[in-house]
C-alpha cells in the first residue's frame, strides 16, 4: 500500500539525514520526499511517500516518532486528504503543430505554459502523483526535454490538522 | 560565572555528578584536557585505546545504571570509539561521548584528523549534536544526559569543534538544572485499561510463562518483578540481558531462554498459552523462527520504546510504559482482584517443565581429564559466591558464564549482548571495578576476545584494578569452531588460534600476576589463590578442552523445539 507520511520536525541541520539514514538503514522504500520550513521558522514540515505492508508502515512511523527531531507525523492517506505534486517539463516545440498539440494538452491537464522559446515550451502542472503520471503519457516521449517534480505533499481535509497542540 | 568553553564542560560534568570520565587525549580536544588538569572533582581514566573508553564507561553504566562518560579526540579518536557506541546502543545503555572536532571554521575542508563523527555515528546513537556555538553547550550537554538516560535509554554523542573549547574566550555559565523538549517527552505510565486486560488474560492462563530482559534492569524492577512472579508462582525465564533481574537461585526460574537457554525455558516458551514479555524485544536470538514462535500463545509485552512491540512479533495485548511503573500497577490490581491463577492447571504445568528439567540439559562431563570450560565457571561461582560482578567477552565463554554462574542480583552480568563485542570484557571489568572498588569483579573472556582489548591491561595497572581474568582458553575461536563443526562440516576455516602468547608472562609484563592451569584439579586452588590477592590483577590462564561445545543449541531460524542437548542426546 502507499503512503504518505506527514512529519513535524525540528528545523535542525542534520536532521533530514536522520530521516533518510533511517529509511535506508532499515531498508525502508522512498517513493518521495519533500521538506521545507513552517510558517514557524523552528519546524519543518516533511512529507513522505513510502510503500509498504501494514507492518511496515507501523514500523515506519513507530521508528521515525523515536527519532529526537522528530515532534510530530502523521499518515494522513488514513483519512480524507489532499495530494498535491508540482511538475516543469521542457517539451520541444518547434512547429506550429507540435505548438498547437502541447497547448491543447496543457489546457485540458489545466497546466500552463510558462516559459516560451523558439523551440520549446516549459509547462507547470500541479495534481496528484498519478495525475503527472498521466500527462506525461499522453506527451510524445521524444518530445520531452526534461522533468521536474517534487514529490508529492499533502494535507489532511477539514478538522484534522498536523500541529503542535 | 565566566568560564571558557572547555572549562564548561568539565564544570557541567561536575554539576551533572559525572565521578569519572573514561578518555584519550588529542589536538582536537587538549583545552578540554588542560580544564580537566586543573581540578580534581571529575576524574579522568587513561585507556589505552578509545574503543576501551567506550567499553569501561559502559561497563560503568551497566553496573551502576548511571551514565557512562567518554571522551576522545577529533578523527581516529571518533571512529575508535564507535564499535563501543554501537555495543551500548543495541543493548540501551546510557553513555554520553565527547568527541573532539576540528574548528567550526575547518569543519568540510579534509583537516587533519577531521571526520563526520556525527554522521558516522547517527546510526548508532539514541541521538547526537554538534555544538557551534559556545553559548548553546551548557544546554547540549544537558540534553545529551538527559535523551541517554531516560525513556530508552541509550548513547548520546556530542561532537565540540576545538574553537569551541577556546581557552581565551570566557562566556557566562549557569549549570541547567533541568531540561524539555518538545519533541522528546517519553511517558512512564502504561495506559490502565491494557495494564487491565493483560492482568485477566495472565490470570485466565493454564499454562502461563513469563518471559523478561534487560528492560527489568534498566527500569530498576527486579524488586516488583519478584513480588509479581512469586505472588502469582508462574514460571519464569530471563534473556541474557535480563539475567539477575530474577533471582536464578529461585525455583520459580527456569533459566535462560534462546539460542542456548535451558530446555525447560525454551520448551515451556513453545508450550505456554499466555506469554507475559517484560522489557525484552523479541531478539532472533531469542525467538528463532518467528512463525514457530509460542505457536499457542497469546502474548502481552511490557515495553517503553513503542517501536519494540509487534516488531518481529505480532502481540495481543501491548503495554507501552515504563517496566516498574506498569508492574507496580500490576500488582496493585492483582491484590485487589478476587480471581487467582487456576490451581489445578498450574500444577499440571509445573509437573510438565519439572519433567523437562529432568533432562539435566546443562549436563557435561564431569571425570573429564580435560579442562571443561564449565567446571571452572560453577567453581567460579562457588568461590565467589555468587556476589561477584561477571563482565563477558562474546563467544562460547559467554554462554557458559550465562548459563552456569547464577545471577540472583540485577546489574552484576554485563556482557555485550546484541552487538556481540569481542574484546568488550576486560575494559568494561576496569568501569565496573572503578565503580565499586569493594566489589570482587572477574572478567570471562577467551584466548581470541581478550587479545581484542589486551592493551586495557595497562590502564589496570596504572589505575590499581585488581579484576580476575577468567580466559578459558581452548586454542580456538570457540563458537566460530563450533559452527564450523556443526554446519561446515568441520572445515576450520581461519578459527584456530595460532602463535598465542604466553598470557602468564605477558600478565607479568604488565606488571599483574599470572597463572597457567591446565589441569582439572588445580582448578578450585589457582581460583581461590587468585581471589584471595584482593589486591592485583590476576590472569588465570585456563587450558581448556578445545572440542567442548554450547550446548543446548538451537540452530538459527528453528523453532524451541528443536533443540540439539549434546552431541549424543540429538533432537528433544
Amino acid at each position: 500500500m502507499r503512503h504518505i507520511i506527514s512529519i513535524l520536525m525540528e528545523n535542525e541541520s542534520g536532521a533530514l539525514s536522520r530521516v533518510s539514514g533511517l529509511f535506508s538503514a532499515r531498508g525502508y522504500n522512498i517513493e518521495s520526499l519533500t521538506v521545507a520550513p513552517t510558517e514557524d521558522a523552528s519546524l519543518s514540515r516533511m512529507t513522505i511517500v513510502t510503500r509498504g505492508s501494514d507492518v511496515v508502515i507501523d514500523q515506519i512511523t513507530k521508528q521515525l516518532n523515536k527519532l529526537v527531531d522528530i515532534v510530530k507525523l502523521a499518515d494522513i492517506t488514513e483519512g480524507r486528504h489532499i495530494e498535491r505534486e508540482l511538475m516543469l517539463i521542457k517539451l520541444r516545440a518547434a512547429d506550429k503543430d507540435q505548438r498547437a498539440e502541447v497547448k491543447r494538452l496543457t489546457d485540458i491537464f489545466r497546466g500552463r505554459i510558462i516559459d516560451v522559446s523558439e523551440s520549446s515550451y516549459i509547462i507547470e502542472l500541479t495534481g496528484s502523483g498519478d495525475k503527472l503520471d498521466a500527462f506525461i503519457a499522453a506527451i510524445d516521449p521524444t518530445a520531452i526535454v526534461e522533468t521536474v517534480r517534487s514529490g508529492s505533499t499533502g494535507i489532511a481535509r477539514g478538522e484534522n490538522s498536523l500541529q503542535i497542540t | 560565572m565566566q568560564l571558557s568553553g572547555a572549562e564548561i564542560i568539565v564544570q557541567f560534568l561536575k554539576d551533572e555528578g559525572v565521578e569519572y570520565v573514561f578518555g584519550y587525549p588529542g589536538g582536537a580536544v587538549l583545552h578540554i584536557y588542560d580544564a580537566l588538569f586543573q581540578q580534581e572533582a571529575v576524574r579522568h581514566i587513561l585507556v589505552r585505546h578509545e574503543q576501551g573508553a567506550t567499553h569501561a564507561a559502559d561497563g560503568y553504566a551497566r553496573s551502576t545504571g548511571k551514565p557512562g562518560v567518554v571522551l576522545v579526540t577529533s578523527g581516529p579518536g571518533a571512529t575508535n570509539a564507535v564499535t563501543g557506541i554501537a555495543t551500548a546502543y543495541m543493548d540501551s545503555i546510557p553513555m554520553v561521548v565527547l568527541t573532539g572536532q576540528v574548528s567550526t571554521t575547518s569543519i568540510g575542508s579534509d583537516a587533519f584528523q577531521e571526520v563526520d563523527a556525527v554522521g558516522i555515528t547517527r546510526p548508532c546513537v539514541k541521538h547526537n549534536f554538534l555544538v557551534k556555538n559556545a553559548h548553546d553547550l551548557a544546554a547540549t550537554l544537558k540534553k545529551a544526559f538527559y535523551i541517554a538516560t531516560t525513556g530508552r535509554p541509550g548513547p548520546v554523542v556530542v561532537d565540540i569543534p576545538k574553537n569551541i573549547t577556546d581557552p581565551k574566550i570566557k562566556i557566562p555559565y549557569l549549570y541547567p538544572a533541568s531540561v524539555s523538549l518538545r519533541s522528546y517527552q517519553p511517558s512512564p505510565q502504561g495506559d490502565p485499561g491494557q495494564i487491565k486486560r493483560a492482568l485477566e488474560l495472565v490470570l485466565a492462563a493454564k499454562q502461563p510463562m513469563i518471559y523478561t530482559g534487560g528492560g527489568v534492569v534498566w527500569s530498576h524492577a527486579s524488586k516488583e518483578l519478584t513480588d509479581f512472579t512469586r505472588r502469582l508462582g508462574y514460571p519464569i525465564t530471563n534473556t541474557l540481558m535480563g539475567l539477575g533481574s530474577y533471582p536464578a537461585t529461585d525455583k520459580q526460574f527456569i533459566g535462560m531462554l534462546g539460542m542456548h537457554g535451558t530446555y525447560e525455558a525454551n520448551m515451556a516458551m513453545h508450550e505456554c498459552d499466555v506469554l507475559l514479555a517484560v522489557g525484552a524485544r523479541f531478539d532472533d536470538r531469542v525467538t528463532g523462527d518467528t512463525k514457530l514462535f509460542c505457536p499457542h500463545a497469546k502474548i502481552i509485552h511490557i515495553d517503553i520504546d513503542p517501536a519494540s512491540i509487534s516488531k518481529t512479533v505480532r502481540v495481543d495485548v501491548p503495554i507501552v510504559g515504563d517496566v516498574k511503573h506498569v508492574l507496580i500497577d500490576m500488582i496493585t490490581l492483582l491484590q485487589d482482584n478476587k480471581r487467582k491463577p487456576d490451581a489445578t492447571a498450574l500444577a499440571a504445568w509445573w509437573k510438565q517443565i519439572d519433567a523437562w528439567r529432568g533432562k539435566d540439559c546443562l549436563r557435561y562431563d564431569r571425570a573429564s581429564k580435560l579442562i571443561k570450560p564449565q567446571a571452572v565457571i560453577e567453581k567460579l561461582y562457588e568461590i565467589t559466591q555468587g556476589e561477584a560482578y561477571i563482565t563477558s567477552d562474546v563467544g562460547q565463554h559467554q554462554m557458559w558464564a550465562a548459563q552456569f554462574y547464577k545471577f540472583n542480583q540485577p546489574l552484576r552480568w554485563i556482557n555485550s549482548g546484541g552487538l556481540g563485542t569481542m574484546g568488550f570484557g576486560l575494559p568494561a571489568a576496569l568501569g565496573v571495578q572503578l565503580a565499586h572498588p569493594k566489589a570482587t569483579v572477574a572478567c570471562v573472556t577467551g584466548e581470541a576476545s581478550i587479545q581484542m582489548c589486551i592493551q586495557e591491561l595497562s590502564t589496570a595497572m596504572q589505575y590499581s584494578l585488581p579484576v580476575k581474568v577468567i580466559n578459558l582458553n581452548n586454542r580456538y575461536m570457540g563458537m566460530v569452531r563450533q559452527w564450523q563443526e556443526f554446519f561446515y562440516e568441520s572445515r576450520y576455516s581461519h578459527s584456530y588460534m595460532e602463535a598465542l602468547p604466553d598470557f602468564v608472562k605477558l600478565a607479568e609484563s604488565y606488571g599483574h600476576v599470572g597463572m597457567r592451569i591446565d589441569k582439572p584439579g588445580e582448578v578450585e586452588a589457582a581460583l581461590k589463590e587468585a581471589f584471595a590477592l584482593k589486591n592485583r590483577l590476576v590472569f588465570l590462564d585456563f587450558i581448556t578442552d578445545q572440542k567442548e561445545n554450547v550446548y543446548p543449541m538451537i540452530a538459527a531460524g528453528k523453532a524451541h523445539n528443536e533443540m540439539h542437548l549434546s552431541s549424543e542426546r540429538e533432537l528433544a
